[in-house]
């Protein structure tokens, strides 16, 4: 069972939780002038990386918010969560 | 399930070109079945290889015995870095079946269940591929729609089957619970009559046996650090054991597709979920068939020995820990238990996770990747056991020709980019 901790509501159990996905997907400004490959990337492709993760969460059963997350994703620890908009903590780059 | 033992004589180099038959078993059982001849070698790596398969689960070793027996190459070599069917091979619930809803997944499918019903004799190893049926559950009228339309949809493609009623599932397993008045009610189910189960490490080491008496090389405890490329196209991987030199290499990894990808420069529509299992203690012969529940996501069998062996749900983050959260079992739990009040008591054994590989349409990606003479086999997600010999059989056609074969050609890593996704997870039979 994971704990984890809300930005707005504090720590709660996982039960309460869904994860949404990989988090810093911006959709493509200007989506017309997109090629089917860019699109397909923006869409489909996801890093879905062996240990740190950037992903949301919402926190279905609380606040109904999203927020983000820095998982890791062999140990599942996860370090950090954020306000959807805001980069990781301590970090300069996401 | 995961066994603890390892499969006998690994450490053995003896080669073993012995049939398995009424007679061997004799003349073993004379000397206290102590003389057994180890079932495939372990040798060194060779520095290079006609081909390569990465990943030695029952989909890699499918794969490396059909290139060996129908297409003629036996210089190849099966690297796995730690042991053949540790991975999703030896974690699944091993259940069999082909009713699939489109056409391209249906025929794909479909060739496995043909190669299925004679895997024991062409291997001359035991599979214990046993057909009896599979049910999936309906609980609701969209449920029973999706079933009904998906039945109609086998029966065009010459896939057995046939939706039942409560009463006919009551006859047919009298243990289980088609109350209407309980939270999901049980309203209906398909049944499929050539389905059922086979057991999963005696796949994999079946098709270890195999391959290796074409001479194929399975180095296990060899992990892929590198891919090595020149002028976009593969030259051969970096090992813990060693560069490896070869010009086609085919990556059949599941959960880790996405981290083989990278090394070889390009992205997967996959994101890896752990997908959890569980066995009870061994209990008297209870239920002889398969049934499964994609709305309260469960499915139950009985294994040989007696054990219930259940499936749970995918976990909804991702991971590579090969182990998932405890609410997610309890929940597959509470379907069983609502579906069969008679297990209620029951004690469970053991629990594990695999590392599933989902793609977004719940199909796997088979075929050409952006890097010439590099091949991946991945994306089955929540059901690839199923297909392990026909995936092995098409993936084997791909590899050896550099083109798909029909059948897995709707499958390529292209249908992301064309549009042409094929929509499974009403069949899927696990949530994504």
């Amino acid at each position: 069972m994971l704990l984890i901790e809300c930005p707005w509501c504090g720590v709660r159990d996982e039960t309460e939780f869904a994860c949404a996905g990989e988090a810093h997907i911006a959709r493509p400004l200007e989506t017309e002038k997109l090629s089917d490959e860019e699109w397909a990337d923006y869409l489909f492709m996801r890093k879905n990386p062996k240990g740190r993760h950037y992903e949301q969460w919402l926190h279905a059963a609380g606040c109904r918010r999203y927020f983000n997350a820095v998982r890791d994703t062999v140990t599942y620890r996860i370090s950090a969560t954020y306000k959807i908009g805001e980069q990781p903590p301590g970090e300069g780059e996401k | 399930m995961l066994r603890a033992f390892r499969p006998p004589g690994l450490e053995n180099p003896a080669l073993n070109m012995s049939k398995y038959s009424i007679f061997s078993l004799v003349r073993n059982a004379v000397s206290y079945h102590e003389n057994w001849a180890a079932a495939w070698r372990s040798p060194e790596p060779k520095p290079e290889y006609d081909a390569l398969i990465v990943g030695g689960g029952g989909h890699g070793l499918a794969t490396a015995y059909y290139l060996a027996k129908e297409h003629g190459m036996s210089n190849i070599a099966v690297l796995e870095k730690g042991w053949i069917g540790g991975g999703n091979t030896g974690r699944n619930t091993t259940i069999v079946r082909s009713n699939y809803l489109w056409d391209e997944s249906a025929h794909l499918y479909e060739k496995s269940m043909q190669l299925w019903e004679g895997l024991s004799q062409d291997l001359n190893y035991n599979v214990m591929f046993s057909q009896r049926g599979v049910y999936n559950l309906g609980h609701n009228l969209q449920d029973m729609r999706d079933i009904q339309r998906r039945v109609n949809a086998n029966r065009l493609n010459g896939i057995d089957g046939h939706v039942v009623s409560p009463q006919e599932i009551k006859r047919a397993i009298p243990e289980i619970n088609i109350d209407q008045g309980c939270r999901y009610p049980i309203l209906g189910a398909s049944f499929q009559p050539r389905g059922g189960v086979a057991r999963h490490d005696a796949v994999a080491w079946g098709f270890a046996r195999g391959a290796d008496k074409y001479g194929v090389d399975i180095i296990q405890n060899c992990e892929v650090t590198a891919i090595r490329q020149e002028n976009g196209a593969v030259t051969g991987v970096e090992t813990t054991r060693g560069s490896i030199k070869a010009k086609k290499i085919g990556v059949v990894v599941a959960g880790h597709c996405s981290v083989m990808a990278e090394m070889a420069g390009f992205r997967m529509p996959i994101e890896s979920h752990p997908l959890q299992a569980l066995v009870s203690e061994p209990i008297k012969p209870i239920i002889h068939t398969v049934i499964m529940s994609n709305a309260v996501h469960g499915y139950i069998s009985q294994s040989d020995k007696g054990d219930l062996v259940i499936g749970a749900g995918i976990d909804s983050y991702n991971g590579y820990g090969q182990r998932g959260s405890f609410p997610t079992i309890e929940h597959t739990i509470a379907a069983i238990c609502e579906m069969f009040p008679v297990l209620r008591r029951v004690r469970m054994n053991r629990q594990w996770g695999g590392i599933v590989d989902t793609a977004p349409d719940a199909c796997p990606i088979i075929g050409n990747t952006p890097v010439e003479g590099l091949y991946f086999n991945c994306g089955w997600g929540t059901g690839g056991f199923k297909a392990t010999p026909g995936s092995g059989w098409v993936f084997a056609h791909n590899v050896a020709t550099g083109e798909p074969h029909e059948l897995n050609r709707p499958f390529a890593l292209d249908r992301f980019v064309t549009g042409f996704l094929i929509d499974e997870h009403g069949a899927a039979g696990v949530a994504h």
